[in-house]
């Protein structure tokens, strides 16, 4: 059945503790090469059948309402799985 | 940084642009206040020196509308209160001596406002902010509490702002290793767009570790360490356009800080090895205000001045202006005050820790706080008019018209007591009483919260104090309770103050501690409305000459001012923390009676009267209006006395104080507390004290406690109630045989029954 | 980077240093692995102490054991725990080194490392893959403290061998990433070869699979447990029951008899 993806990711300006954490561990395993790390969250919302317009605009919804908080997240993709 | 994203407002700018407008009214400033900072300057304020001022002389920095009535706790004190006083008032927190060579401080703040627009991070950095006020110190925080208050239970808001608000103190509390060993929890319609969230900690330290955050040493390093500066808690920055020429940077900064307790746990041992080892002169937390407070605070309680290079700060978004990187309130920040001879130590600690730290300054002789930005002088100011001389206000206080009819309208006689229960319609009264949301278990939220870690938890919610041990040698240790009743501060703001202040006093002398300090949280509305700000002198006047009256001082607290939507004020709500001390915490008495108990008798004592107007029953019909329940503090005094004496003596084995739901929810507590009954009979006490049944179970009389006496100890024990001239009634025995609360000749409520009803609530709400 | 300035006990607090009264259990030397988030270090040193034995405080960064007899890896939020509980402090020098000598083959006769991996330890051991499995957000979803009764199933084990198979004891429960998981194979491989080493008695908590509350590793050297036994060691201080029955108020102490019973083990040993 396809899934809309609902990616939220920390506002840029909002402190992420989880993201600083894991960029302080890098160097430890030998992984350099990144300057940072930002820690988000997936959604999957399995759909019956085909996904409609209805279906996106229902999913930007739930993900303004219900799986962001707006006050420190903002949902910055939703889009359609593609297998 | 390679290049300039905004104008830089240096201190000769500012003086030859005299007629640049500036935001200073949206920054929060009145004129006359704006007047003051170009009379103190003798020109415009810069941007950046305009953010220190706006913060530093907000309501919540400056008390500015608070202090005329809040030096009263200075003034009225006697000898006594001051004989265990190491650190008074206007510190991060007060010091108090405990005896053996420890000292232990606490202190109780809010972090209302920003619970309500983000409560899980809200209440998280509410904790964190106490903590590191505990820790500039050099104390090591050893517990934590927090009273609550949300809306009504059933408002569809209020669940999500309990939600976020219990993670939030546990989410961070927990992490933390800190247990969580007591508070309240209360709802009320009048908090619905106005929680409260207060937040206690408390920390211990030999008399030797003191420390004062003051800038002192010329040559001494400023250091900024613990986590980088980010936008955190600037949203009102914004408005400081004459900095930003780049309208593409994000226009709005958040309003809301995002705590990491990781990184506080680590600032906590750093900082206690920084304090062992002597490495700082000082420490500072940033917390409200940011480095503006920090180095205007620090550089005004030394004896010089303090030159500081902006561009050092380490941070975590690069377009931040100098005035954002001032007023940021990002969490997890301390600064420290360094001797060049200590620089090579600090360095290893922080390695050791894994700290980021960056030197942003020196203290130097010029009386002067200077602050430059790639070379250029953007503050120069006298550190004391930011931090200590900010504006007064007299603002004008009157009793409200109201207020008379408030009063005069009475719970007896009234509507709402038309149904008055009797005979065995009490049972279900009682029912009802303990499963209301005020008096039901609040296991729900505490059992969010860890209260073991450490080990030295001996006593913590559900019963009445919080007690920690502090010396693991001598069983030396702390109790610590928190309390208010803004009913009661509703009806009469100078009554209800001190019936908090009692009543925290009474649980903490019933834990069997002896009461020696408070801290307070003061929860008001406008202070520009004269009756708010009526409410507000009031209960300061009741709790200041309550304190003297005690002989307890007051160390240290907090105002929180503006807790209204619209027209609609909360309830005035003073929280009193109180803190005893326990030779032997393994003494400390249980607030219920135990299975071994079987057969002890059951004691009231003090007098009970027809005091219904504010109750917690009085709630349950919808009524608020009356007169609170007297206040006798030389009779709480009596009565602590006699518990921590009964205690030490072993003439007691349990005690709980009646209060809020008066005596049906003492005994209903007691016997819940370990699940053993009790056969009570009223009839005689009743008699004694001239009320009827219902009034003896339901009146919120003060002054009063139930204990349980050993049979043997019962001879010694009445004696010394008469000796001391403290009314007391035999009222029962302990049952352990019949699990239920029995009250002869009116009702028997089986146990299991009575704790359904009582532990339900808060799960059917909140899942 | 070795300092050995790190201490476990809080000299603020207590002497943790007392004499212990039996010098054969003193001389038994337990490790204490601290990361920098680590809470109840001091606890699990205080309940080495109670039992009679000798706390070594380890520090993370070091990779040195100190000839410790035994090691045990205390709850708290080693990192932060922000990517997963346990995750980073797994990749840590002392937990390589704990790692190595837990799985040494003991060539010399000697045992394997004891090992005892409390709450977020017990976390860290399954992310070090010395123990099966791993701990997911509890069903009810918050933090839940509480005293929790537990069954001990196996007393194959060091930490263990003092009890009574299917014996009951108390001790506080205090987490949020507490429901153990794993698949099929590894749960039935671990009831087949009695791995369970605690179940959880009277109701489970969390949703742990199968009740499990700890588990043991094949040769029953390394145990992990989500409650926290370091926390019901002393009178006063500890939970309010037993398994045995009620006790006075905060007085159940039997967590205390997993630390003596590896001190025993090891001194007859």
């Amino acid at each position: 059945m396809p899934r809309i993806i609902v990616d939220v990711m920390p506002k840029p300006e909002i402190l992420d503790p989880q993201g600083k954490a894991i960029a302080r561990e890098l160097p430890q395993i030998g992984i350099d090469g990144f300057a940072g790390v930002r820690q988000g969250k997936r959604f999957e919302l399995t759909v019956e059948g085909e996904v409609t317009e209805a279906h996106l605009a229902e999913a930007r919804r739930a993900g303004q309402e219900l799986l962001s908080n707006p006050v420190i997240e903002d949902v910055v993709s939703v889009s359609v799985a593609e297998d | 940084m390679t290049e300039q994203q905004f104008n830089l407002d240096t201190v000769e700018h500012a003086a030859d642009t005299p007629d640049t407008e500036l935001p200073w009214a949206e920054l929060g400033l009145k004129e006359n206040e704006f007047d003051d900072v170009k009379k103190i300057l003798g020109r415009r304020p810069t941007a950046a020196e305009l953010a220190m001022y706006s913060v530093m002389w907000s309501e919540h920095c400056s008390y500015k509308s608070s202090k005329v009535h809040l030096k009263q706790f200075g003034q009225k004190v006697t000898e006594e209160m001051g004989k265990d006083l190491m650190v008074g008032i206007g510190e991060n927190a007060g010091v108090t001596d405990i005896g053996d060579g420890w000292a232990v401080t606490f202190k109780i703040e809010s972090h209302n406002h920003p619970s309500y627009v983000e409560p899980y991070q809200g209440a998280a950095t509410g904790v964190g902010g106490i903590v590191r006020d505990i820790i500039s110190m050099g104390a090591r925080p050893v517990a934590v509490m927090d009273p609550l208050r949300f809306g009504a239970i059933d408002h569809p808001d209020t669940a999500r702002v309990v939600h976020g608000v219990v993670a939030g103190v546990g989410g961070y509390g927990n992490s933390l290793g800190l247990p969580n060993v007591g508070g309240e929890v209360e709802f009320d319609p009048c908090y619905q767009a106005n929680p409260l969230v207060n937040a206690l900690a408390v920390g211990v330290m030999r008399h030797e570790d003191i420390r004062l955050a003051n800038a002192s040493g010329v040559g001494n390093q400023v250091i900024l360490f613990g986590a980088r500066t980010g936008g955190d808690g600037i949203g009102g920055a914004s408005v400081l356009a004459s900095e930003s020429f780049d309208d593409s940077k994000p226009s709005k900064r958040p309003a809301v800080q995002v705590g990491d307790p990781f990184a506080e746990k680590v600032l906590i041992e750093c900082c206690l090895e920084l304090f062992k080892g002597s490495v700082v002169e000082g420490i500072q937390d940033l917390g409200a205000a940011g480095i503006s407070c920090a180095t205007s605070e620090l550089a005004s309680n030394g004896e010089g001045g303090m030159h500081v290079d902006l561009t050092q700060v380490l941070l975590r978004d690069p377009t931040l202006t100098p005035g954002e990187i001032l007023m940021s309130e990002s969490q997890e920040r301390m600064m420290a005050v360094v001797s060049p001879a200590n620089m090579e130590s600090f360095e290893r600690i922080m390695e050791k820790w894994d700290v980021e730290y960056s030197v942003l300054g020196e203290v130097n002789d010029s009386r002067r706080l200077t602050i430059e930005w790639d070379g250029e002088i953007i503050v120069d100011v006298d550190p004391r008019t930011v931090a200590h001389e900010g504006p007064t206000y007299q603002r004008p206080y009157e009793r409200p018209e109201w207020q008379d009819a408030v009063q005069a309208d009475r719970f007896p006689g009234s509507e709402a007591d038309a149904a008055r229960p009797a005979g065995t319609d009490l049972r279900g009264a009682v029912l009802e009483l303990m499963a209301s949301p005020n008096l039901c278990s609040k296991g729900w939220v505490t059992d969010q919260y860890d209260r073991y870690v450490q080990g030295n938890t001996a006593l913590a919610q559900p019963d009445d104090a919080g007690v920690v041990r502090v010396d693991e040698q001598t069983g030396l240790g702390v109790a610590l309770s928190t309390d208010a009743n803004p009913r009661y501060a509703y009806l009469d703001p100078y009554e209800g103050a001190r019936a908090s202040l009692a009543e925290a006093y009474r649980n903490v002398a019933t834990s069997g501690a002896r009461p020696v300090a408070v801290s307070d949280c003061l929860n008001f509305g406008s202070p520009e409305d004269p009756a708010i700000m009526w409410q507000f002198a009031e209960a300061v006047r009741g709790l200041a000459d309550g304190c003297m009256e005690l002989g307890v001082p007051v160390t240290g607290g907090n105002v929180s001012l503006y807790n209204q939507t619209g027209g609609q004020a909360i309830n005035p709500t003073p929280v009193v923390a109180m803190m005893g001390v326990l030779d032997d915490v393994g003494r400390r008495t249980p607030s219920g009676w135990e299975a071994d108990q079987d057969g002890q008798a059951i004691y009231l004592l003090g007098e009970t009267a027809e005091e219904l107007d504010g109750s917690e029953w009085a709630r349950l019909r919808g009524h608020l209006g009356g007169l609170p329940p007297k206040v006798d503090l030389a009779a709480e005094r009596q009565l602590g006395d006699m518990l921590v004496n009964m205690s030490r003596d072993g003439m007691i084995d349990s005690a709980h104080d009646v209060a809020q739901g008066g005596l049906a929810a003492s005994l209903s507590e007691a016997c819940l507390r370990f699940g053993v009954g009790a056969r009570i009979g009223l009839g005689e006490v009743a008699e004694r004290d001239g009320v009827d049944t219902f009034a003896m179970l339901f009146s919120e009389s003060q002054a009063r406690a139930v204990v349980a006496v050993p049979r043997s100890e019962e001879v010694r024990f009445k004696d010394m109630c008469t000796a001391r001239n403290f009314p007391y009634a035999r009222i029962g025995v302990v049952d352990a045989e019949n699990g239920a609360l029995d009250v002869q000749g009116e009702f028997s409520l089986d146990l299991t029954e009575l704790r359904e009803a009582h532990e339900g609530t808060l799960r059917r709400h909140f899942g | 980077m070795a300092d050995s300035s790190v201490t476990l006990e809080t000299p603020l607090i207590a002497d943790l240093g007392q004499e212990a009264a039996d010098s054969r259990l003193a001389r038994v030397r337990v490790g204490v692995v601290a990361f920098p988030g680590t809470l109840d270090e001091r606890d699990a040193a205080r309940a080495v102490r109670l039992a009679g034995g000798t706390p070594v405080p380890l520090w993370y960064k070091d990779s040195d054991l100190q000839d410790v007899d035994a090691v045990v890896v205390p709850g708290g939020f080693s990192y932060g725990d922000y990517l997963r509980a346990g995750a980073i402090a797994a990749k840590a020098p002392m937990m390589t080194a704990v790692a190595r000598a837990a799985q040494s083959r003991g060539t010399s006769g000697s045992s394997p490392l004891p090992v005892l991996g409390i709450c977020n330890g017990f976390q860290v051991l399954t992310e070090t893959h010395l123990l099966p499995g791993s701990m997911i957000k509890n069903d009810h979803l918050k933090f839940l403290c509480r005293d929790q009764r537990l069954a001990v199933e196996s007393t194959a084990t060091p930490w263990t061998a003092a009890f009574e198979p299917g014996e009951e004891i108390v001790v506080p429960l205090k987490n949020q990433d507490g429901q153990y998981v794993a698949d099929e194979g590894t749960l039935a491989e671990l009831e087949a070869e009695g791995r369970v080493v605690f179940r959880y008695a009277g109701g489970n908590p969390n949703g742990s699979r199968n009740g499990i509350a700890g588990v043991a590793n094949a040769r029953g050297n390394v145990v992990g447990l989500m409650p926290h036994p370091e926390h019901a060691v002393e009178p006063g201080f500890g939970p309010s029951s037993s398994g045995s029955g009620p006790v006075a108020m905060r007085s159940g102490t039997d967590g205390l008899r997993i630390f003596s019973s590896l001190l025993h083990q090891l001194v007859s040993a």
